[in-house]
C-alpha cells in the first residue's frame, strides 16, 4: 500500500498527523509531509483512518 | 424584533429536534427559514452534507446578504468563512503554520497553566459554582487573547460584543452597530501591531505579511479567531462535562485512563456538535445532490448535528459511547473551510476535561438536569450556566 498526498490540495488541518503521528507530518506552512510512503502492516488502520478524517481529500492509498 | 428560532438551530438538550433527525429519511432538502428571513433548504444527511462542504467549486460562501453596517466597511474581508477560493486558498494559507500540530503541542504547558489556575481559583472558593463562568469560559478565552496579543482584561467588552452579535433573536441593525463596533477594538488592537509589532500573532501577521494584507483583512481574521476561538471550545467544555456527568461510567474512562481522553473527544465533538451548520451555502449552478436537484441560486443550510448522528454513517448514533472506534465527523465541518482551529481546540479540551475531573472526582451537577438552561438563537450550542458541586 501506498500513501499518495496532493499538496496543491492540503489544507493544512493536520487531522492526518493526529491520526497516525509516525506516518505524517506537517511542514512550516502547514502541509502534509508524508514520512513512510509505504506504511507497515501495522499501520494500516491508522493511517485508513487518517485517509477518512482528511477534510481535503489530499490522501489517498494505492494499492501497489 | 420577535423571531422564531430556525429549524436547525433548535434542539431538544444535546440532540437536534426529532423533526430535522427525521429529514433524514424523507426525500429531497425541506424549505426552512434562516434567521435573516430568506428560504433555505435543510440538508441532514451525512454523505449530503459531506458532499456539498467537500465541493467550494458548486457551492459558494460568499452568497450571504450583509449585515447593514453604520461604518459602511466591507464587514466580510479578512473572514475566511465568508470567502471562496481562490481568495479564501490566500488567506488560510497565511494562517495555517500558526495551527500545525506541533505549533500547538508547545502551547500544550501554557494551556496546562492556564486550567491549573482556574481550577485552583474554583477549589479555593468551594462549591458550588458555575462551571461555564467560572472555567469552560475563561480557559479558552484566555488561551486565545494570549495567542493573538488580544488585551485579556478586554474581555468583558468584547465577550458582550460577540454574544450580542451572533444572538439571532436581536434586530439585524442591532447586530450590524454592534459588529461595527467590534471593528473599531480590533482596529486599533491591529494599528497597535503595525506600529511595535508584538511576539503575538497579530505581531508575527504583521511582520512576515504586513504587505500581503490590508489593514481590514488583518482586522477580520483576528475578530473571526477571537470569536471563533473562545465560544466554541467554551460551549464544548460546558456540555461536554454536562454530557459526562451523564454517563458516569464514561467520565471514569476520560478521568482515569488517559489513552481514553484522544477518542473521547471525538466522540464528544460528534455527540455534541455545537456548531449548529455550516455557514449557509449557495449553489452556483443547477446540480444534484445525493440524487436531490438543487437549482442555481439555491442557499443550503447544512446541519452538523443531524449529519453527524446519522445511522448512516454511525451506529447507534444517539448514544454518546467514548469507547467506540473514531467515527470520522463534520463537528469541524469538512472541505477547505475544515475548522483552522482544530488543533488547538482538541489540546484544550485534552489538557481541560482531565484536569476538571481529577481534581473534583466528586464533580456533580448542583441542579436536576431539567432545570439546566441550554442556550437557544445562537451559532453555537451551548448553556446559559451549569451549577456544580463536589
Ligand atoms: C468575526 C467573526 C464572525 C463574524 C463577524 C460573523 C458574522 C456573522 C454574520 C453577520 C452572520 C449573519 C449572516 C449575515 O447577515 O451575513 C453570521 C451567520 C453565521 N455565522 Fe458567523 N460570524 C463570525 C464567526 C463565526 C464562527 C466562528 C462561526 C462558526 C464556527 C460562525 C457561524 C455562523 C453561521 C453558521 C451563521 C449562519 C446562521 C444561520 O444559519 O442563520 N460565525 N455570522
Ligand atoms: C471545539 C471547538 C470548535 C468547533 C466545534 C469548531 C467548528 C468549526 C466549524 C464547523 C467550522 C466550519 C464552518 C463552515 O464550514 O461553514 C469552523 C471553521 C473555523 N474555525 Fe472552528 N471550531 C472550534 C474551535 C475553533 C478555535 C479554537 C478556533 C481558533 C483559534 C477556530 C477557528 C476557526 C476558523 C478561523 C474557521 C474558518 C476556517 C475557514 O473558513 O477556512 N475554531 N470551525
Ligand atoms: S488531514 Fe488532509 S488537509 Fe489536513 S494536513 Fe493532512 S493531508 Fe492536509
Amino acid at each position: 500500500m501506498r500513501i499518495q498526498a496532493d499538496r496543491d490540495v492540503c489544507i493544512g488541518a493536520g487531522n492526518c498527523v493526529l491520526a497516525a503521528e509516525d506516518v505524517f507530518d506537517q511542514d512550516d506552512d502547514a502541509l502534509v509531509v508524508v514520512l513512510q510512503e509505504h506504511p507497515a502492516p501495522g499501520q494500516e488502520a491508522e493511517v485508513r483512518n487518517a485517509v477518512a478524517q482528511c477534510p481535503s481529500g489530499a490522501l489517498a492509498l494505492v494499492e501497489d | 424584533m420577535t423571531t422564531t428560532i430556525p429549524r436547525h438551530m433548535q434542539r431538544d438538550r444535546f440532540a437536534p429536534v426529532p423533526e430535522t433527525q427525521a429529514a433524514r429519511d424523507e426525500d429531497g432538502f425541506p424549505a426552512i427559514r434562516t434567521a435573516f428571513g430568506t428560504t433555505a433548504r435543510l440538508v441532514t444527511r451525512y454523505a449530503d452534507v459531506r458532499e456539498v462542504l467537500g465541493d467550494a467549486e458548486r457551492f459558494s460562501n460568499a452568497g450571504l446578504p450583509r449585515l447593514p453596517t453604520p461604518d459602511g466597511e466591507n464587514a466580510r474581508a479578512g473572514n475566511l468563512l465568508a470567502t471562496d477560493p481562490p481568495e479564501h486558498t490566500r488567506l488560510r494559507r497565511l494562517l495555517t503554520g500558526e495551527f500545525t500540530v506541533k505549533r500547538i503541542r508547545r502551547l500544550e504547558p501554557r494551556i496546562t497553566e492556564i486550567v491549573d489556575e482556574h481550577l485552583d481559583a474554583m477549589e479555593q472558593a468551594g462549591p458550588p459554582a458555575d462551571l461555564v463562568s467560572a472555567f469552560a469560559l475563561p480557559v479558552p478565552s484566555l488561551v486565545i487573547c494570549e495567542l493573538l496579543g488580544v488585551p485579556y482584561a478586554d474581555r468583558h467588552e468584547f465577550q458582550d460584543r460577540a454574544t450580542r452579535q451572533i444572538d439571532l433573536s436581536r434586530s439585524l441593525e442591532e447586530r450590524g452597530r454592534v459588529a461595527a463596533e467590534s471593528r473599531a477594538y480590533m482596529g486599533e488592537l491591529v494599528d497597535r501591531a503595525f506600529a511595535a509589532p508584538g511576539d503575538d500573532m497579530l505581531g508575527m501577521l504583521v511582520r512576515e505579511h504586513g504587505d500581503d494584507l490590508t489593514r481590514a483583512e488583518l482586522i477580520g481574521i483576528a475578530s473571526l479567531l477571537l470569536i471563533a476561538g473562545h465560544e466554541t471550545t467554551a460551549n464544548m467544555l460546558g456540555l461536554g462535562t454536562l454530557a459526562l456527568l451523564r454517563a458516569p461510567d464514561q467520565l471514569v474512562r476520560v478521568r482515569d485512563e488517559p489513552g481514553a481522553v484522544a477518542p473521547a473527544i471525538e466522540e464528544l465533538l460528534r455527540f455534541l456538535s455545537v456548531v449548529h451548520s455550516g455557514i449557509p451555502r449557495t449553489a452556483r449552478h443547477d446540480t444534484t445532490v445525493g440524487g436531490t436537484p438543487v437549482a442555481a441560486g439555491d442557499l443550503l443550510v447544512l446541519s452538523l448535528p443531524s449529519a453527524n448522528r446519522d445511522p448512516a454513517a454511525v451506529e447507534r448514533p444517539d448514544e454518546l459511547d467514548v469507547t467506540r472506534a473514531i467515527a470520522p465527523h463534520v463537528a469541524f465541518g469538512h472541505g477547505v473551510h475544515h475548522c483552522l482551529g482544530a488543533p488547538l481546540a482538541r489540546a484544550e479540551m485534552a489538557v481541560a476535561f482531565p484536569a476538571l475531573l481529577r481534581r473534583f472526582p466528586d464533580l456533580a451537577l448542583g441542579i436536576p438536569f431539567e432545570d439546566v438552561e441550554f442556550r437557544s438563537a445562537t451559532v453555537v450550542h451551548g448553556l446559559r450556566a451549569l451549577p456544580v458541586t463536589w
